[in-house]
């Protein structure tokens, strides 16, 4: 499985990327970590003739933590936020996430742009920035741009960014202190891929009920999405067995579940309401 | 392309193709066959090598982009004249059979134990399970690891 | 000084250069003017070849040649069987390349030889061939209708029928009180090895001469076919066994590659080697494990049972691989296990599919067939009202009715018979260990979301296959001992363990003996390798055998340099010593060589039993293996560390068999599985809590050791222990775990319809 022939460069600006990676026709890819790219180089199933690598761009590997908000570089690592105290309150549900993400190698070299511009449905980031209304911000040839996660990921492994565009930067809008959250996925085994993972949060109002009820599933159809019918059962309630019982209900009748081999279809609607039910559980507690 | 970096704390220079592995780029051109390769793919640990000191998979990165860093592979990590604690844990435990995993589990290991000389069973099976062995059910594997602890808690702020 | 060594858990030799990654692989060996071998592999199930163009291949700048089927004078060589080599399986064996027909997604049809594996990937892109596909058969039952054949001229797809009888079983179920039939499935999964398969050989056409690196397992077998395939005396012919990545069974069978690359390297005169990637391996080495039966038991109201009777259907792929019946014979043999079945009649059908071959893997059929049977016991216990483990303690083989025929299977005549044991005790031994009285009260019940379920069952080992062993002792020049075996390594410590009984059988300290080589031909006069669990019984009793003649022999020679009686000659640690105290250190005697044997036809038994407690979440289909213990008497131990460790990982294969491991084929024959993201195995964080007793209570009457082969029951009961452990945990929904491996999916489905 040895990797097709191609070229390699290391620039040392965001403009020199972008124009190498503009200049094959699309046929110049961005390697980060390469934790993703390399296994589909490997099996031959992606040939770009030129690699850019992006690990000598500067100003990409901050964590910046403001009243506005976490923001990413892309260049981060998984283990850049494990090692992150900060985020434990400023980002839990982030910090939930990526602690299922892969194995301790990986977590090493893997970034958070690397797994975005990737869009494996079943990965937890991707999860979580639609979950979240995180923003990417990119850039490429025609300038920099701001994309809204719920824009963002267009199907299996497939994006909104152009292949002259490199994600910089990952923006998650600011988290209040009394924010409930949760964070369930199941997988086969410790790092795999979740079968059906779910990423939630909501917000109390001065009576006890939910409002701003974000509801993300991974794992579970083309993409990673919000579901609004979800939402919709929560939101204006209190969270209670009923509520709960209600939203996993929802979550199974509301997504569009892809048969594999790990789990047929009909498992995999149920697992991801079994997901939000105890991602529920967990918030409400 | 001209890459050069430092393996095992001397400095080297290979002329590879832009899409050699780092891992092929070891065993190959540097004769570092201790470093294995079980799947190219990135999921059985067999490859695992540390990079500026942290534990990597081979197979994942090129050559190319270990320009400039610190490499260490298990012939870095060993000596002929003793077993380090971690090897002779290992031994001590029978923790390997057919010792083809061997080196990537010890060179997990070893950053694992170097960055979190405390960590307890279940860290040791979560770090561990990155790395695949077929042979020994990996009970042994861990009670090894956890027996190198002391080892390594003596230490000033690791090796 | 006697029998200090045996018994002893001494650390192993071998652990000195792997922790250090010193151990040197097939793929660590890189001659000058190496030529890297890249094999392109239909992609296409089932096919006629209607031409192969490798022209594009040979421009790409590196590529030194492409082999083809048209390269060998008189077409393609047949790789023969090695194990019941039935003259109804000879039409169905696979030539080493494609021959005008592709039967399996994998197949070789062409060898590229370039300057490196990456161009010769690069080069495969370039070669056309044009396959007229053909229906692919993908499963028995498409078999079975014999629309699509996979061999024309055979009329079928069906290679043959095993037949394995005791007694009256259709006069038994006439009879009979009760009796309850059913189905079981077990999956196609395979004994994946860490490092993957890999061959080198170089031809030295100035001697005459063929050196072939990465031999394994039964290196003296293989190297007599690949004689008479490439036309050359065996004795021109060197297989060297390097150390290995692990066996399992899979690794060391003659494959089409053993053929290929040491042809390729006399072809171009320069050294050839290929090395297996991992998405070859998984659609190249020796697949396994896929059987269903449809099986009756015939009991008494009060458990006991008089009959077993029923067909079973192996999906043995494209092609007969050299020891691709072991698995479906052994369904069919040893189905009763350690248990009194007066009565049987099973036959077994091995049916031809346009997938990967199969060949054995670690316990080989035995899997199966214990998930069948342990399966069929949990169910028939619930029925009858009968407490299970009551019910096997009543069918369970006493050590009185030892020695105990087996069931004889046919063709292949082969009468076998158990060997020594008290099942009982290693069954009471495995029940006080998982605290079976006191955790009783847990089964079924549910607590904090997880059903809690026990099971146990229990196994025998068949170990130990003849006919043969050879060992070599010689003195080296500073009077340490050499010790050769034609046993090979495969990653169970052989080095360690032949030490340890070659200094207790010359009484001498274990550091005396330098060295031991194993496997390769060059060591020993003739050998018959490692598989079924052999190498230390037939292995150990062979270096016995050549320890009694080296201390004739050195006797012998010491008389006659001290002018006395052989008789007269004592042999101490380091020197021999005759009449008036005159000695001799081994060093004067450096060169003195003596060869041994031990020859035996029948089979060693180990058994025991194992027991599981899980805890079942039945909303996703998670199952934790709470507590897991082996209990298992090996006979004589000669190092129960190692024996531990084989026990372990041997049990965690089994897990992953019951659990995990699954090769996908669609309809059209293709490997859905393609990488080890999908095809999954153990890892460390799957089955933490494992435990096991080893014992060492009898002895095995039949070699000198008294040793038993033991590699292989940590996996044999794991199938059936965990899912009836499934079952109990989840009986107040009634559902019937009757197919592996037992996914979240499948175990949430059975819910869902035991519910409706």
């Amino acid at each position: 499985m040895k990797l097709p022939p191609l070229e390699y460069v290391c620039p040392t600006s965001l403009s020199e990327a972008v124009a190498l990676l503009a200049s094959r026709d699309g046929d110049a890819k961005a390697i980060a970590g390469g934790q993703s790219l390399m296994p589909m180089l490997a099996f031959r199933i992606a040939a770009p003739t030129l690699l850019v690598d992006l690990r000598k761009l500067p100003n990409m590997r901050e964590i910046k933590i403001g009243a506005d908000g976490v923001r990413l570089g892309a260049m981060v690592r998984w283990r850049d936020i494990d090692k992150d105290a900060r985020l434990a309150s400023a980002h839990p549900l982030l910090k939930a996430a990526v602690a299922h993400v892969a194995h301790y190698q990986i977590r090493n070299r893997g970034t958070i742009g690397g797994s975005i511009a990737h869009a494996d449905p079943a990965a937890e980031i991707p999860g979580i920035v639609v979950a979240c209304d995180a923003e990417i911000a990119v850039t490429g040839k025609s300038g920099s741009r701001v994309i809204a996660a719920a824009d963002f990921f267009q199907g299996v492994m497939t994006t909104d960014l152009r292949p002259d565009e490199i994600i910089t930067e990952i923006r998650f809008p600011a988290w209040p202190a009394r924010r409930r959250w949760g964070f369930q996925e199941f997988a086969r085994r410790r790092g795999d891929f979740a079968m059906a993972g779910a990423a939630l949060f909501y917000d109390e109002d001065a009576a006890g009920s939910v409002i701003n009820a974000h509801v993300g599933i991974i794992g579970v159809g083309d993409r990673p999405r919000r579901l609004p019918q979800v939402e919709a059962v929560l939101n204006g309630r209190a969270i209670d067995e009923a509520t709960i019982a209600r939203a996993a209900e929802a979550t199974s009748s509301s997504v569009e579940a892809q048969e594999d081999i790990h789990a047929s279809a009909a498992y995999r609607r149920a697992l991801a309401g079994i997901m939000v039910e105890r991602a529920l559980l967990s918030a409400s507690r | 392309m001209s890459i050069k970096f430092e393996v095992n704390g001397k400095p080297v220079s290979v002329d590879v193709e832009a899409r050699t592995t780092l891992a092929d780029c070891l065993r190959h051109h540097l004769r570092l066959t201790g470093t294995h390769v079980g799947c190219e793919h990135g999921v059985c640990g067999a490859c695992t090598v540390l990079v500026d000191g942290d534990a990597v998979r081979s197979c994942l990165m090129l050559a190319a982009q270990a320009e400039g860093s610190k490499v260490v592979t298990i012939e870095g990590l060993s000596n002929d004249e003793s077993l380090t604690p971690l090897q002779a844990s290992f031994r001590k435990h029978h923790a390997l059979q057919c010792g083809f995993c061997t080196p990537g589990m010890i060179t997990t290991a070893h950053a694992l134990l170097s960055e979190e000389p405390d960590c307890d069973a279940d860290r040791v099976r979560e770090v561990l399970s990155g790395n695949i062995c077929r042979c020994t059910g990996y009970i042994s594997i861990v009670d090894a690891v956890l027996d190198a602890r002391a080892a390594y808690k003596k230490r000033d702020g690791g090796p | 000084m006697k029998n200090a060594f045996i018994g002893s858990a001494i650390e192993r030799r071998e652990d000195l250069r792997f922790v250090r990654g010193r151990g040197q692989y097939v793929d660590d060996l890189s001659p000058d003017g190496l030529l890297y071998a890249v094999i392109l592999r239909s992609s296409v199930a089932h096919g006629r070849i209607v031409s192969l163009d490798a022209s594009g291949a040979l421009k790409v700048p590196g590529v030194h040649a492409v082999i083809t089927g048209k390269d060998m004078p008189g077409g393609p060589p047949i790789i023969p069987m090695r194990l019941q080599p039935l003259p109804e399986f000879k039409p169905f064996e696979q030539p080493v390349i494609a021959d005008k027909k592709v039967r399996y997604v994998g197949e070789p049809m062409a060898v590229v030889l370039a300057t490196s594996a990456a161009i010769g990937e690069d080069a495969l892109e370039a070669i056309e061939v044009e396959i007229e596909p053909l229906p692919p058969v993908a499963d028995w039952r498409t078999a079975q209708r014999d629309e699509a054949l996979l061999f024309d001229q055979q009329g079928t797809n069906r290679s043959l029928t095993f037949n394995a009888v005791r007694g009256d079983a259709d006069a038994a179920f006439r009879k009979a009180p009760y009796v309850r039939r059913e189905r079981f499935r077990v999956q196609r999964h395979f004994g994946l090895t860490m490092e993957p398969r890999g061959v080198m050989a170089e031809w030295n056409a100035a001697t005459g001469r063929l050196t072939v690196y990465g031999a394994a397992k039964v290196p003296f077998f293989n190297r007599r076919i690949l004689a008479k395939q490439i036309g050359l005396p065996e004795n021109t012919i060197e297989m060297v066994e390097n150390d290995v990545g692990g066996g399992f069974g899979a690794r060391g069978e003659f494959y089409p590659e053993d053929f290929l690359i040491p042809f390729s390297a006399r072809h171009v005169g320069r050294p050839v080697k290929w090395i297996e990637d991992r998405r070859e391996n998984l659609m190249a080495m020796n697949h396994a494990r896929e059987a269903e039966v449809e099986v009756e038991i015939a009991c008494e109201r009060d458990g006991t049972i008089l009959a077993l009777r029923g067909h079973a259907q192996v999906d043995v792929g494209a092609y007969m691989r050299t020891n691709g019946a072991v698995g479906a014979r052994n369904v069919a043999q040893f189905m009763a296990g350690p248990y009194r079945i007066p009565n049987v009649k099973l036959d077994v059908s091995l049916w031809m599919t346009n997938k990967t071959p199969v060949g054995t893997y670690r316990g080989p059929g035995r899997f199966e067939t214990d998930f069948f049977r342990e399966r069929l016991f949990d169910i028939v216990a619930q029925e009858l009202g009968l407490d299970r483990v009551e019910f096997r303690r009543r069918n369970l083989l006493a050590s009185s009715e030892m020695p105990y025929p087996i069931a004889t299977i046919t063709p292949y005549e082969h009468k076998d018979e158990y060997d020594s044991g008290d099942y009982q005790v290693t069954l009471n031994r495995c029940l006080e260990e998982i605290r079976w009285s006191e955790k009783s009260k847990l089964q079924g019940k549910l607590l904090d979301g997880r059903y809690h379920g026990l099971a146990v069952g229990c196994f025998i080992e068949g170990g130990a296959a003849g006919p043969k062993e050879t060992a070599r002792l010689a003195i080296n020049e500073d009077g340490s001992i050499s010790v050769f075996i034609g046993s090979s390594a495969v990653g169970q410590g052989v080095e360690t363990v032949f030490a340890q009984i070659a200094a207790d059988a010359l009484e001498v300290p274990i550091d005396r003996i330098r060295g031991v080589f194993h496997g390769s031909t060059a060591y020993v006069s003739d050998g018959y390798g490692a598989y079924h669990s052999r190498s230390v019984v037939m292995g150990g009793s062979a270096l016995l055998d050549a320890a009694k003649n080296f201390q004739d022999a050195l006797r012998a020679a010491a008389a006659k340099r001290l002018g006395c009686n052989a008789a007269a000659i004592e042999i101490g640690e380091d020197s021999v010593k005759g009449p008036g105290g005159k000695a001799l250190p081994f060093a004067e005697f450096a060169g003195l060589s003596a060869e041994g044997a031990f020859l035996n036809k029948k089979h060693t038994y180990s058994y025991g039993a194992q027991a599981a407690h899980v805890a079942v979440d039945p909303k996703i289909g998670h199952v934790e293996i709470v507590d897991y213990v082996v209990v298992q008497d090996a006979g004589r131990i000669i190092n129960p560390m190692t024996l531990r460790g084989q026990v372990i990982g041997s049990l965690v294969q089994g897990l992953g068999g019951a659990f995990l491991e699954h090769l996908v084929y669609d309809e059209h024959g293709q490997l859905l599985t393609g990488s080890l993201a999908d095809y999954l195995l153990p890892t460390a964080s799957d089955f933490p809590n494992l435990r096991c007793v080893t014992m060492d209570m009898y002895p095995s009457p039949i070699n000198p050791l008294g040793a038993k082969g033991a590699g292989e029951g940590g996996l044999i009961a794991a199938g059936g222990v965990v899912a009836n452990a499934v079952a109990n945990a989840l009986q107040s929904f009634g559902v019937n775990p009757r197919e592996l491996p037992l996914t979240p999916a499948r175990i949430w489905e059975m819910v869902q319809s035991a519910r409706k």
